[in-house]
């Protein structure tokens, strides 16, 4: 009957397959001495779609800078065990990274915005253009290449950050709370949306929020984060069947889950 | 001009249907209407100061060596046409000349500094120490250096002209957003495409702006400079003429030369104005036409 619970990830993770990443025993101390997270250990498996979710200012960003290579830790190692590495010993992370706003260059057409990464990698611009124009399709944003980001609401905005972080197909999507900004409305759309597109190119995807609902509608696991120091409380498994839709969204199912992931958050920071 | 909006009409409320529409303005001789006022608004205030300076002049008869009317000064730019632009473009040419060089180094100067900070701190306190020497202190020197008159003018006028384009362009090259700088770290971006596709297109409203200035500055710095020098003979700019008629009282001639100077001022300014806005009018803030 209770399809939807709550369970610690390990005793139902299917055990044999190697995670894309591994991070072990990470701390992360920035220069002013602001100890940002905490011996944090999390294994993150090919195709999740993993929250980390926590309170302001409990290091979420940082740790999902650090996953991307952006600022390395100053404790603990970051592992990618399947991923190729280069001559110096530095894996050749293959990841997409969307930002809370959408960063994107206000001189670039949209086109050419989500045409960037292609660039970057040499590949040819007749190819590339190809590329760009059907991921801003998959998002939605067909008819809008020669668009300038001003010309766009926030929501396309971050649509093409997407396509802009999906571009080179990467095996992992770090997104850092991308619809904070935006309206529910909008948010709601863009959850399925970005659900859709998860199920359709099976990358894996992290995602961090402060929204206990975001997080459950969205996940299959869900890592929760507690401040000063930052470091990791609990780490659920959120058993409800994909695809998700607004009729999950309005189950009971999905209220008894926010309920007990809400719960749990209150656990993290209250103590 | 514009299909109505109609709420009965079919719209499924997709983003697809506010793919934009582009609209055009009605235009007048070739310049959309809305520029118009922003012309004729100074046009009009010209034309009324000119017929009072005239009529002030013909009223209390002043003699021309000492305030001579608008009409005369017309009548003496035509006819020493053939002297003042031969003089006008020794200046322009200069001007340039002296432009074009700031434009280079000020830029290059600017993208050294950004990739190698030793290199700003020792060389950026020389290039201030440069421009806050005032140009007619050093201009003799450099003209005895040289050697060649036209030369120490072209130096002058580089000295004035550089430095805003240096530290605009080293202020517009640091302020690039840093989330972009890191997602071209992400994609093991080159330092020379972080500086193609990111630093320098961040840069450009701020080289732009940096270029406004200087277009008007080498102009002086050519001027003030060949007030210092003095120099005679045929092959001499604007500012000999202004020099050499006012020795001679031809002071007609000093206003005619006066206003060439100041027409070619107004015309840079404008010259880099319409480059500025032609190259950031579909994203920069500062060229756009809000709709609100
Ligand atoms: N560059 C930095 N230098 C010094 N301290 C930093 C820096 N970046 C973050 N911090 C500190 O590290 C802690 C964690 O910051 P972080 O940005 O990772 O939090 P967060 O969980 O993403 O918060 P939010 O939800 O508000 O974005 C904070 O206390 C912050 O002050
Ligand atoms: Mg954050």
């Amino acid at each position: 009957m209770d399809t939807a619970s709550l369970s610690t990830p390990h005793a139902v993770r299917p055990e044999g397959r190697k995670p894309l990443v591994c991070v072990r025993h990470v701390s992360k101390q920035f220069g002013n001495g602001t100890l940002a997270v905490r011996d944090v250990n999390l294994s993150l498996g090919t195709g999740e779609f993993v929250s980390l979710l926590g309170p302001s200012g409990c290091g979420k960003s940082t740790l999902l800078r650090m996953i991307a290579g952006l600022g390395a830790p100053s404790t603990g190692t970051i592992e990618w065990p399947t991923t190729s590495h280069d001559a110096a010993g530095k894996p050749q992370r293959d990841l997409g990274f969307v930002f809370q706003d959408p960063t994107l260059m206000p001189w670039a057409s949209a086109l050419a915005n989500v045409m960037m990464p292609l660039t970057l990698k040499g590949i040819r611009k007749s190819e590339a253009r190809e590329r760009a124009a059907a991921m801003l399709a998959l998002v939605g944003l067909a008819g809008f290449e020669n668009s300038y980001p001003r010309e766009l609401s926030g929501g396309m905005k971050m649509r093409v950050s997407i396509a802009r972080g999906l571009v080179l197909r990467p095996k992992i999507l770090l997104m850092d709370e991308p619809f904070a900004a935006l309206d529910e409305i909008t948010r709601h759309r863009l959850n399925d949306d970005l659900l859709e597109l998860w199920w359709k190119e099976k990358f894996t995807a992290v995602f961090v929020t402060h929204s206990v609902f975001e997080s459950v509608y969205l996940s299959k696991r869900i890592v929760v984060m507690a401040a000063r120091p930052g470091r990791v409380m609990a780490d659920l498994d959120v058993d409800a069947p994909y695809p998700r839709d607004e009729l999950f969204r309005t189950s009971p199912e999905y209220a008894h889950l926010c309920r007990v992931v809400s719960g749990k958050l209150k656990e993290a920071i209250g103590s | 001009m514009t299909p109505p909006i109609s709420p009965t009409a079919d719209h499924n409320g997709t983003d697809a249907e506010a793919r934009p529409v582009l609209v055009t303005e009605p235009r007048i001789l070739g310049l959309p209407a809305s520029a118009w006022p922003r012309i004729l608004a100074p046009i009009v205030i010209g034309v009324v100061t000119l017929a009072a300076w005239e009529f002030a002049v013909r009223w209390n008869a002043i003699p021309a060596y000492i305030l001579p009317g608008p009409v005369l000064i017309g009548q003496t730019l035509v006819s020493d046409w053939g002297t003042l632009s031969g003089s006008l473009w020794i200046t322009l040419k200069i001007t340039f000349l002296a432009l074009a060089a700031a434009v280079i180094v000020g830029v290059s100067l600017a993208v050294l500094f950004t990739q190698s900070k030793w290199l700003e701190m020792s060389l950026l306190p020389y290039a201030v120490i440069l421009q806050v020497t005032p140009i007619v202190a050093i201009a003799p020197l450099i003209i005895i250096w040289a050697g060649d008159v036209n030369l120490a003018l072209l130096i002058c006028a580089w000295i004035v002209a550089f430095f805003p384009i240096l530290s605009n362009t080293i202020l517009g090259l640091n302020s690039a957003d840093h989330n972009l700088v890191n997602l071209f770290q992400l994609y093991g971006a080159t330092r020379w495409q972080t500086m193609r596709h990111l630093k320098l297109p961040a840069a450009l409203p701020y080289f732009l702006a940096g270029l406004k200035i200087s277009g008007g500055l080498a102009l002086i710095g050519a001027v003030v400079a060949e007030f210092v020098a003095g120099t005679g003979g045929s092959a001499s700019g604007l500012a000999y003429r202004i020099l050499e008629a006012g020795y001679q009282l031809k002071i007609p001639r000093v206003f005619a030369a006066l206003l060439m100077i100041s027409l070619s001022g107004i015309a840079i300014f404008l010259a880099t104005s319409w480059v500025s806005h032609m190259l950031l009018r579909r994203w920069h803030e500062s060229a756009l036409k809000r709709e609100n």
